[in-house]
C-alpha cells in the first residue's frame, strides 16, 4: 500500500499535461484572448466577429470545429450559434473550419482531471472531439460568440443609419429598424468589420429559445438520405491515384522482407511503396490496389509484445499484485475488517479487446506538393495530425493543410491517425498527384487500437438483507499512458482510467475499495466509446447485482438506498416507474435486470427484459432514463442512446478481438458482428433535467447497457454472464 | 463494356471480374454506393439489378450485360427524394449515415415487392444491413412511415 499514498487525487495522468503545459506557456498566455483564425483569409467586406461565425456579401458561414462522426455535433454547433445569432442553420453555410488553437477543447481533460480542463485545453490548443464534451464545452461559448456577432451587427447597423442600438431587433439573418425595414447581415458585414466586436453581451433566458430544447432538424440529413454526403471516402480529385496498404498487426514492428514482383505486373499497379509499418499499392482504382497488395507475400518482424490472447491474459492475472497497484481513489472503511467474518461472496469478470470497426474503413487523400501537404479525412485530433505530419516529414507546421471531412462513424477510432501517416507517407512517393489511401475491411479489424481487454477480482460481503462491503481490484492496461504516448503527451503517473466507471459512483457502502492495478501496454489500446466506464461499469454492476441476490434484496431499491446523488436517485427511481418495476422475476421463462452507471458526469440508469426461449436469449426491452442537465435536442438525445445502448448490447453479446500470432483472429463483420436489426430491442429513453451542470449524451448510455443484460439473463436462467462476449456462455436469438 | 446505369449508357474498360461496387466509385464516380466490408456481410453496397436488392461487392461487373443497375442515386434527388428516402429523412434515421444509402435500397426493394411488410418481414429483409451507430429502431420507424407515404400516395 505504500505506493499509493503518494498519489493524490489530482495527480492523475492526463493531469500532468496541464502541469506541463502551465510550465511552458505560464500564466500571462492562459490570460491573452486567443487570436480569431478567421481574420488571417478575409478578403476586402468580409468580416469574422468570432472564430466561429463569418460573414460575407455571399451569405452567413457557421464553423463547427468539432468532428462530426454520426452523433450530430455539426447540427448541434450551428443551432447553438444560430440560437443568438438568429440565422436559419438549414440555410447559411458550415465548414469544420481550418484546424486552430481558437478551438481547443476546455472540457475534455476534466473527466481525468477535474477543473484542469479548461487551462490545459486553451493552453496547448488542444481541438479534439471525445468524452461527450461538445455540449458541456460549447453550450456557452457558442451561443456566446452568436451575441457577440448579433450585438456588433446591430452596432453596425446603428451607425449605418444612426438608430438608437435599442431600437433595432435581428431575426432570421436581418437586423430590423424600427420603420421594420430589414437589413440583411450579408449587407451589414463591411461596416462591422470595421468596428470592434461588442464584448459585453447577455445570453438569452431559456424561456425565449427558438431553437434549443426543441426537436432539431439535422443539417445533414437530407444528403445522409439520398446518397449525397461526401464522407472522406468518397474524396475525388482529377488526375487521383488509388491506394492501399498492408501493415504488420504486430503494431510497430515492421517488415523483415517482402516480395512485390507478382503485384508489379499486375492490371493498373502504378507503383508498390515500401512504408515504415508495411508495404503500399498505388493503383488506378481501388479494387486493383487491394488485388495488388494481397499478392504481395509479406515477411513481419514479430511483435514487441506477447503474441495471442491466452498469453495476455497470463499478463493480467500476474499484475494483481501489490507491486503493481496503480490508482485507488476510493478506500471507505475497512473492507479487510469486513471480509474478517461472515460469508465472502467472490468473483472473476473479464472483458475483451473490443474494435471500434466504424463502417467506413480508414482512409485519407493526401496531395504532397512543394508548396505544402494537402490532406482530405475524417479526424477527431485536426492539430495532432498536423503536428505529427510535419514532424514526420519535415517540412513546416504551416505546409500541412488539414481539410477535415464528414466521417461514417468512428466510436473513438479516429482518436488515433497512423492511417493518415501511411498516406502522406505514399503520397510522397507521387509528389504532384492526389492519392486516395482506402483499407480494406481486414487492415482496419486487424489495426483498430481497440478497448483494452481488462481483469476484475471482486470480493463483497451482505450484512442481513443489506450490501455491507465491495472490493474490487481491476487490471488492465494503462489506456491513457498508450493513448497519450501517441499524441506526445506526457505519460506518467497513474492513470485513473483503470478504475475510471468503477470507483466514482454515487454509492456508499459500508466498506467500499476499488484499486487499479497496471498490466504492460501490449497491443496499442486506446479509447472506445465511453472508454473505460464499458468495462469497469460491467464489471461494478454485474458484483452489486450478485450481492443484492444474495441479499435477497430488490436490485432497485437496494441501489437507491446506497446511493448518495439526490440526481442519480432520481434517475433510478424514474427508471423503476417507466418500466414498472416490481421486482427481476415478473414470471417463469423471463428476466429483468437493471444496471446504473455514471460517467461524464451523466447518471445513467437502464432496465431490460428478456425471455428464455427454446432458441436462446431474446431481449424484448430496454428502458433508459439519464440525466443530462439540459436535454438540447429531444430527437437527437434519443438516437444517441438508441446508439450507446445497441452498440454496448452488440458486443456484449457477440463481439471479440482474439489474438493469436499477433493478430486479430476476427477479420471482417462475419466474425465481429455487433447488433443486427432483427435483434434490436424495443428502447424506451427519457431524459431528465435534474443535474446542474449540462453534459452530453454520445458515450453515457453504453455503460449499463451490457451490466443490466446480464442481470437479466441471470434473473430469467440463474447463469452469470461473468465474461464477455455473453454468447461464449449462452445462446442468443 | 457497356453498362445501363440509372438509365443511362455508360461505357467502362474494366475486368470482367472486378465487382460492380468498385466500378460505380472508383470508374463512375457514383459514390453514393458504400464499401463497408468486401464480403456480403454489411449491406452498405447495396444497389437495385433489375430492381432487386443486391450487393454490388459480389456481383462481377462482366456478369451484368443489359441487365439495368439502379443506385442510390437513381432513385431519387436530396430536391425530389423517393418515398422511403423522405421518410428517412422525416424520422431522422441517420447518424454517420453510411450504411443508410444501402438500408435504403435494401428497404425500397422490400416494399416494391411486399408493400405490407410485417415486423418480421422488415426484420428478415433488413438483418443482412449493419449500422455500427444503432440506427435501427428509426429504420423500423421509417419503413412503416414510408408504407403510409406510398399507400397514400
Amino acid at each position: 500500500m505504500g505506493k499509493l499514498k503518494t498519489i493524490t487525487r489530482r495527480g492523475f495522468l492526463v493531469g500532468s499535461a496541464a502541469i506541463a503545459g502551465g510550465a511552458a506557456f505560464g500564466v500571462y498566455n492562459f490570460k491573452t484572448p486567443i487570436k480569431n483564425p478567421l481574420l488571417a483569409d478575409l478578403k476586402n467586406g468580409e468580416v469574422a466577429l468570432t472564430p466561429f461565425i463569418k460573414i460575407t456579401s455571399d451569405g452567413v458561414t457557421l464553423i463547427t470545429p468539432r468532428a462530426d462522426k454520426g452523433q450530430g455535433s455539426y447540427s448541434m454547433q450551428m443551432y447553438l450559434l444560430a440560437e443568438e445569432l438568429d440565422v436559419d442553420p438549414l440555410t447559411v453555410q458550415q465548414t469544420p473550419g481550418k484546424p486552430d488553437a481558437a478551438y481547443y477543447n476546455g472540457v475534455v481533460i476534466d473527466e481525468g482531471a477535474p477543473g484542469l480542463g479548461e487551462i490545459v485545453g486553451k493552453l496547448t490548443g488542444m481541438q479534439i472531439t471525445g468524452g461527450s464534451s461538445t455540449v458541456p464545452d460549447m453550450f456557452v461559448r457558442l451561443r456566446y460568440a452568436g451575441a457577440v456577432a448579433r450585438e456588433t451587427l446591430k452596432l453596425a447597423a446603428a451607425n449605418k443609419f444612426g438608430a438608437d442600438v435599442a431600437s433595432l431587433k435581428t431575426e432570421n439573418g436581418s437586423v430590423v429598424l424600427a420603420d421594420g425595414r430589414r437589413v440583411p447581415y450579408t449587407e451589414l458585414a463591411s461596416a462591422a468589420a470595421s468596428i470592434e466586436p461588442v464584448q459585453d453581451v447577455t445570453l438569452r433566458d431559456e424561456k425565449q429559445w427558438r431553437y434549443l430544447g426543441k426537436n432539431m432538424q439535422r443539417v445533414d440529413i437530407t444528403p445522409k438520405s439520398t446518397g449525397t454526403e461526401q464522407y472522406g471516402i468518397d474524396k475525388r480529385m482529377k488526375g487521383m491515384l488509388f491506394a492501399t496498404v498492408r501493415a504488420n498487426p504486430a503494431m510497430g514492428a515492421g517488415v523483415a522482407s517482402y516480395d512485390a514482383s507478382k503485384a508489379e505486373q499486375m492490371l493498373g499497379v502504378e507503383k508498390v511503396v515500401s512504408i515504415q509499418s508495411g508495404v503500399a499499392v498505388i493503383a488506378t482504382n481501388t479494387w486493383l490496389a487491394f488485388q495488388a497488395a494481397n499478392a504481395i507475400d509479406i515477411v513481419w518482424n514479430n511483435g514487441s509484445f506477447p503474441s495471442s490472447s491466452a498469453e495476455m491474459w497470463r499478463v493480467l492475472e500476474d499484475h494483481a499484485k501489490p507491486e503493481f497497484q496503480n490508482v485507488q481513489r476510493k478506500s471507505d472503511g475497512d473492507v479487510d475488517v469486513a471480509f474478517e467474518s461472515g460469508e465472502v461472496l467472490e468473483a472473476e469478470y473479464r472483458a475483451p479487446h473490443l474494435a471500434h470497426a466504424p463502417l467506413e474503413p480508414m482512409n485519407a487523400v493526401v496531395l504532397v506538393t512543394d508548396e505544402a501537404i494537402d490532406i482530405w479525412t475524417g479526424t477527431q485530433i485536426p492539430r495532432f495530425i498536423e503536428d505529427h505530419v510535419a514532424a514526420a516529414t519535415g517540412r513546416d507546421k504551416t505546409e500541412i493543410r488539414l481539410h477535415v471531412e464528414p466521417m461514417g462513424g468512428s466510436f473513438g477510432r479516429r482518436l488515433e491517425d497512423t492511417y493518415v501517416l501511411q498516406a502522406v507517407e505514399i503520397a510522397q512517393a507521387m509528389k504532384g498527384t492526389p492519392v486516395k489511401m482506402t483499407w480494406s475491411r481486414e487492415e482496419d479489424m486487424a489495426h483498430d487500437y481497440p478497448r483494452p481487454m481488462a481483469l476484475a477480482k471482486a470480493k463483497g460481503k451482505v450484512s442481513g438483507k443489506q450490501i455491507d462491503a465491495l472490493k474490487l481490484d481491476l487490471v488492465s492496461a494503462s489506456l491513457m499512458g498508450s493513448q497519450m504516448g501517441r499524441l506526445g503527451l506526457p505519460a506518467a503517473g497513474p492513470d485513473a482510467m483503470l478504475t475510471t466507471g468503477a470507483d466514482d459512483q454515487p454509492f456508499a457502502f459500508n466498506h467500499y475499495q476499488v484499486t487499479g492495478y497496471k498490466a504492460p501496454e501490449m497491443v496499442p489500446i486506446s479509447s472506445w466509446r465511453s472508454v473505460a466506464a464499458s468495462q469497469n461499469g460491467f464489471f461494478h454492476e454485474c458484483f452489486i447485482d450478485e450481492l443484492v441476490s444474495q441479499a435477497g434484496a430488490d436490485p432497485i431499491a437496494e441501489r437507491i438506498r446506497l446511493c448518495n446523488d439526490e440526481v442519480s436517485r432520481k434517475v433510478l427511481e424514474e427508471v423503476a416507474q417507466i418500466s414498472a418495476w416490481s421486482g427481476a422475476n415478473p414470471e417463469q421463462g423471463r428476466g429483468r435486470g437493471v444496471a446504473f452507471v455514471r460517467s461524464f458526469g451523466v447518471p445513467v440508469a437502464e432496465v431490460i427484459d428478456v425471455t428464455m426461449t427454446d432458441d436462446g436469449i431474446r431481449i424484448d426491452n430496454v428502458f433508459v432514463v439519464a440525466d443530462v442537465g439540459k436535454v438540447l435536442d429531444p430527437i437527437n438525445f434519443e438516437a444517441q442512446v438508441y446508439g450507446a445502448v445497441i452498440y454496448g448490447l452488440g458486443h456484449a453479446i457477440n463481439s471479440e478481438l482474439t489474438y493469436e500470432n499477433y493478430k486479430p483472429q476476427q477479420t471482417n463483420y462475419h466474425t465481429y458482428q455487433g447488433m443486427r436489426l432483427y435483434q434490436t430491442p424495443n428502447i424506451v429513453v427519457k431524459g431528465l433535467e435534474n443535474a446542474e451542470k449540462i453534459r452530453g449524451i454520445g458515450e453515457p448510455g453504453l455503460p449499463p447497457a451490457a451490466p443490466a443484460l446480464a442481470n437479466a439473463i441471470f434473473a430469467a436462467t440463474g447463469k452469470r454472464m461473468r465474461e464477455m462476449p455473453f454468447n461464449k456462455h449462452i445462446d442468443f436469438v | 463494356m457497356k453498362l445501363n446505369i440509372n438509365g443511362e449508357e455508360r461505357e467502362v474498360e474494366v475486368p470482367n471480374e472486378m465487382p460492380l461496387l468498385w466500378v460505380l466509385r472508383d470508374e463512375l464516380g457514383l459514390s453514393g454506393t458504400k464499401y463497408g466490408c468486401g464480403i456480403a456481410q454489411c449491406g452498405a453496397c447495396t444497389v437495385h439489378l433489375n430492381g432487386m436488392a443486391v450487393r454490388s461487392c459480389q456481383i462481377p461487373v462482366g456478369a451484368i450485360g443489359t441487365s439495368s443497375v439502379t443506385t442510390i442515386e437513381g432513385i431519387g434527388t436530396p430536391d425530389e427524394p423517393h418515398p422511403v428516402q423522405q421518410a428517412w429523412i422525416d424520422d431522422q434515421v441517420a447518424q454517420c449515415g453510411y450504411c443508410q444509402s444501402g438500408q435504403i435500397m435494401q428497404a425500397a426493394s422490400m416494399l416494391k415487392m411486399n408493400p405490407n411488410p410485417s415486423d418480421e418481414d422488415i426484420d428478415k429483409a433488413m438483418s443482412g444491413n449493419l449500422c455500427r451507430c444503432g440506427s435501427y429502431p428509426r429504420i423500423r420507424e421509417a419503413i412503416r412511415r414510408a408504407v403510409k407515404n406510398i399507400t397514400e400516395a
